[in-house]
């Protein structure tokens, strides 16, 4: 349990800049030399992460090259062009660019790649930036509900949870829908003064080149989804076939170098994501599972649901989802696929209510940064009540109603 | 005698005008514009939230705070060419509300719009900030309507 804190301690405090996994591997290296977990445990856990791991490098990566390609330039030309000077409809535009990227190229794409060109669309519009960039940090946790590609959260509850990637999409589909619903309202109600001050009609000038071969691959890819899990392949392979394309042709190019894409896929970062996995093993294994296992209601009714959801909002909001789902699937993962979507659906909206992920980073980022500019936490907060309970609720409900129709299995 | 203006996106053409128009020729004129800092902070918390990410150079807050700079540094320009004299310019990061309040500190006339709901006379035409401004401003305020205001209709009911 120290341990874990320690690695997670490790993460969010990030001493002399060090990589995550400079703390996460020794400790787990730590947990399986002292025998707190089996080895075999704990190989069964790498055997059971890598290809979670691989699927994130590639979905990772095939987000650089489209940003590379310029992808995410013609999203914000797109978005001033259409917008014609009106903020409200800017948010509309944000709200549709920022769900689609989301949900296909990860909610990392949204926060390093999108948040960026949406502030520039609306400086170059003259409208106050506000609304729509805070509409980019809630949608990258809110519209990450559809596919397993869109959140490491999903990725890893995807194969805990025995279904197939379409049918993955087909129960996410209505609560994804009905989260955003909820806060595209709740946003245009709290940002009414923002939205009301007007913008000009930018002078857009030509619009930059469509990325057509870019929108090509990642279109490809997302139908190798639905092939790949409908003859019963590993969609990972298909997320490694569209991102190898894209390597390929930006090598041949030269527009892009074999370390700036090792760079993209982010190789600290996958080997903290298998070391937490072990450290949370041994963790859940060692006790944890019977302390949470009975605050974690059986079955997949619409209270039960609703119960799961809020625990797992409350654990990403005091931990980080990241370990938030590592822990509670286990525990949910025998009540079936429904409970783990649940899970989800609360570790995925719940971040949205610290505006840093979690309690433990925002404390942290508070101690830092306690006089530079910083979120006006109060506002942020508030705009947080008004949307996660909501945009939980309605998510919750949708997706018991999907499961009703749908079935689970 | 010194005029601070406020140049806020959407509603400062109004402020500027209004400048030109009661701003005797021999006066300082201030533009000035407030970047919110936590719009960068958001972007900033975003990015922490993402636990084990690493690679701090892709902090999209670092990016928002250039652009953001770049973007007042424009819209200052564009204000100070509508104006056609001489003036000051002056960028702030921070609590808007606050900024704008210490920085009309000593002047003679805080110029500003009304930001709210511009349907009806009446409070809701003033949003949070430019409330907070008008009710702790340190000096005189001259507000004004960044369109034609609303008729004398709008009022509400006599009770």
């Amino acid at each position: 349990m120290a341990l874990l804190v320690l690695v997670l301690a490790g993460a969010i405090v990030r001493p002399f800049g060090w990589p995550e996994a400079v703390v996460a591997v020794p400790a787990a290296v730590l947990v399986v030399v002292t025998g707190a977990i089996p080895f075999d445990a704990a190989l069964d856990e790498v055997e059971h992460l890598a290809p979670v791991v691989g699927f994130l490098a590639a979905v990772l990566v095939l987000a650089q090259l489209c940003d590379d390609d310029g992808l995410f330039r013609a999203c914000g030309a797109w978005m001033a062009r259409t917008a014609a000077g009106r903020p409200r409809r800017l948010l509309a535009q944000v709200f549709v660019a920022a769900s689609a990227i989301t949900a296909v190229l990860s909610l990392d794409a949204t926060v390093v790649l999108l948040t960026p060109v949406v502030f520039a669309t609306a400086a170059r519009l003259g409208a106050r930036p506000k609304p729509h960039v805070y509409a980019c940090t809630h949608l990258s946790n809110t519209a990450s509900l559809l596919l397993p590609v869109s959140n490491l959260t999903n990725l890893l509850a995807f194969t805990a949870s025995g279904l197939s990637f379409t049918r993955f999409a087909a129960l996410m589909a209505l609560p994804w829908a009905a989260a955003i619903a909820v806060e595209y309202l709740v946003f245009r109600r709290f940002f009414a003064t923002d939205l009301d001050a007007g913008a000009q009609t930018a002078d857009v000038g030509e619009p930059p080149p469509l990325p057509r071969f870019a929108l090509v691959t990642v279109g490809c890819t997302l139908a190798g989804f639905v092939l790949t899990s409908a003859v019963g392949v590993d969609p990972a392979w298909a997320a490694l076939a569209g991102a190898l394309t894209l390597a390929v042709r930006a090598l041949i190019r030269r527009r892009t170098t074999p370390r700036a894409l090792l760079g993209a896929a982010s190789v600290p970062f996958l080997a903290f994501v298998l070391a937490l996995g072990i450290v949370v093993r041994a963790v859940v294994d060692n006790g944890l599972d019977e302390a949470l296992g009975h605050l974690i209601p059986a079955g997949t009714g619409l209270p039960e649901l609703l119960a799961v959801a809020a625990l797992a909002a409350v654990l990403a909001n005091v931990i980080n989802n990241l370990p938030a789902v590592l822990v509670l699937l286990p525990l949910t993962a025998p009540s079936g696929p429904g409970a783990v979507l649940a899970v989800l659906l609360g570790v995925n909206i719940g971040p949205n209510l610290t505006y840093a992920g979690s309690l433990a980073t925002l404390l942290w980022r508070r101690i830092v940064h306690a006089h530079d500019g910083e979120v006006e936490l109060r506002e942020f907060t508030r705009l947080g009540v008004y949307a996660v309970p909501a945009s939980l609720g309605a998510a919750v409900l949708a997706l018991w109603a999907s499961l009703s129709v749908i079935g689970g299995g | 005698m010194a005029v601070v203006v406020w140049i806020v996106e959407g509603t400062w053409h109004a402020c500027v005008d209004a400048a030109r128009a009661h701003a005797p020729a021999d006066t300082d004129i201030v533009l000035l514009h407030v970047t919110p800092a936590d719009v960068p902070g958001a972007a900033h918390g975003a990015f922490a939230g993402l636990l084990g990410r690493g690679h701090p150079e892709r902090d999209p807050g670092t990016r928002l705070e250039q652009l953001a700079a770049s973007s007042a540094r424009e819209l200052l320009q564009t204000a100070a060419d509508r104006l056609g004299r001489a003036c000051t310019r002056v960028e702030r990061t921070g609590r808007v509300e606050r900024e704008v309040v210490a920085a009309s500190e000593g002047s003679d006339l805080l110029i500003l719009a009304r930001d709210g709901d511009r349907t009806h006379l009446g409070p809701h035409s003033l949003g949070p900030a430019s409330r907070f401004v008008v009710d702790h401003a340190p000096c005189p305020v001259l507000l004004v309507w960044p369109e034609p205001p609303p008729g004398l209709p709008t009022l509400p009911p006599h009770p």
